[in-house]
């Protein structure tokens, strides 16, 4: 046999081995790819919430706190010691536990970590990065309603 | 006798069993004041039996949808002849499971039996572990009750803070943005089809390194090992480790039975975190640490200070047999026996203090 006649035996058995390498590699990536998208689920389209209807006043007696939905995610609502009525998401900004009002110690809680949070929302003490974000508050004469964009 | 004996023809002459049952009644287990070690590893197992049958069984009632989840399980421990009982065990079997899997582990290292050529052993050992991890994680939420939701969403919420694939393996983990009853039909799936599957593999491999490169000897016991005849894997060994897992069994057998395992009040996705909330007994090391960082260290948020200080633990225990240089030729260093009773010490004084309340 010729020194050509294996050198073109080799380029051929070469040739052989990447086309089956890059088919077997392009079967795995066609089969991969739909399980991939196949793992998230698909958006649900959900109607906007930009308001609800959070809670009747009379129903809040002051120095307490309701935990009220606001489209998928809690909200709370806080009656302060003062009288005032307040709106925050009720997932703390830590690891995204749902927060507590704890009339004891007159401000919002998170049991989870042990965070606390101000009147205003803001993170006073515990492992909370962030503030809470708050929310704008309308009162109708019994009723509070709740709106994005403090 | 005689029926044993042909069956034993019968199947020796169809698989050629010999050089099989020569292997396992050659085979032998060196002793020295370690040797206790051995058995754990054996009685790990023994307990991923037990939740094998047990999850079997608590298959035949369990529904995973957020609508019957939590009233499934109440309907198993109140109504099913023995439900209780099997549901009990199966949550207490699980936590010894990683009570035994954890002395395995830090026995295993603190001996220095990760050393080469056992680093394969060592990797797929710690990826058990990891499994194990996640069995834990992906079955507590399966009775949808207040602890397992909030555990979930901490637990998944901790996940996001990967760089770059965070958000998406959030979604992927909890089947969209929240933890809903998405949530718990793919941690159903993960628990009793993908975690198994992965795991039987990984048993397979770990056990198989196992058989064929032996027992691990302490580099400063070799000399008392040589001196001492090597127990019999069978009968001996078998027979004793046999009395390990009744141990295992009698203790598991109590506990299940004296205090049965809680089912608590089902979820409710729009209520508060109850105080009090804690995660499993095996997590909580992790969970004082995070609840102890500041909300900012050096300009960068606690939570991921922390993280990643975890994270970076975990691959600097998994890849010990690499940086351990000296460990190939049995010279293990200093550093690495002291990073590994650290860990113990770390590990073990804040479940304690958790526990004891320390913690506020």
């Amino acid at each position: 046999m010729t020194e050509s006649g294996a050198d073109s035996r080799l380029t051929r058995s070469g040739f052989l081995t990447w086309l089956l390498g890059t088919s077997l590699g392009a079967t795995l990536l066609a089969a991969a790819y739909p399980v991939f998208r196949f793992v998230i689920p698909p958006e649900v389209a959900e109607a906007p919430v930009n308001r609800v209807l959070a809670a009747k006043l009379s129903e809040l007696p002051v120095n307490t706190g309701k935990i009220f939905r606001f489209g998928a995610k809690p909200a709370i609502l806080v009656r302060t010691p003062a009288g005032d009525v307040r709106a925050f998401s009720a997932q703390c900004t830590h690891l995204n536990c749902t927060v507590q009002y704890r009339p004891d110690f007159q401000h919002v809680w998170c049991a989870c970590h042990n965070g606390h949070y101000d009147l205003q929302g803001k993170n006073i003490a515990g492992p909370p990065p962030r503030p809470l974000e708050s929310y704008r508050v309308d009162i109708a004469g019994d009723e509070v309603f709740v709106s994005k964009g403090a | 006798m005689n029926v044993l004996a042909s069956l034993w023809r019968l199947l020796d002459e169809r698989f050629e069993l010999a050089p099989v049952v020569e292997f396992i009644t050659h085979k032998e287990v060196p002793q020295h004041r370690h040797s206790w070690a051995y058995y754990l590893g054996g009685l790990t197992l023994f307990f991923f039996g037990i939740q094998v049958a047990t999850g079997i069984l608590l298959l035949l009632y369990y529904r995973p949808t957020a609508e019957a989840a939590f009233e499934s399980v109440q309907f198993i421990v109140t109504r099913v002849p023995f439900g209780w009982l099997i549901r009990s065990i199966h949550s207490w079997s699980a936590n010894l499971m990683i009570l035994s899997a954890f002395a395995h582990m830090f026995s295993v290292y603190l001996l220095g039996a990760y050393a080469k050529p056992r680093e394969a052993t060592w990797w797929t050992g710690v990826a058990l572990l990891g499994l194990a991890l996640g069995f834990g994680f992906s079955g507590y939420l399966l009775p949808w009750n207040e602890l397992s939701f909030f555990a979930t969403r901490i637990g998944t919420d901790i996940v996001s803070k990967v760089p770059v694939i965070g958000a998406w393996l959030l979604k992927f983990l909890r089947g969209g943005e929240e933890v809903t009853g998405a949530t718990l039909t793919r941690f159903f799936g993960f628990h009793v089809a993908v975690l198994p599957m992965i795991t039987g593999a990984l048993i397979g491999l770990h056990l198989a390194f196992i058989q064929r490169q032996g027992m691990h000897v302490p580099e400063n016991l070799g000399k008392e090992a040589q001196q001492r005849k090597p127990l019999r894997f069978l009968p001996n060994f078998v027979m004793r480790e046999g009395v390990v897992w009744l141990a295992g069994l009698a203790i598991l057998a109590a506990v299940a039975a004296f205090f049965p395992w809680e089912l608590g009040s089902k979820a409710d996705l729009f209520a508060s975190a109850p105080a009090g909330i804690k995660p499993e007994w095996y997590f909580l090391f992790m969970f004082e640490t995070l609840k102890l960082l500041p909300a900012h260290v050096l300009g960068i948020e606690g939570e991921l200070v922390g993280l990643a200080g975890f994270s970076l633990a975990g691959l600097v225990w998994f890849l010990v047999p690499v940086l351990d240089r000296g460990s190939v030729r049995g010279q293990r260093a200093r550093f690495f026996l002291f990073l590994g009773w650290a860990a113990l010490a770390y590990i073990v004084s804040f479940t304690v203090l958790s526990f004891a309340g320390a913690f506020k």
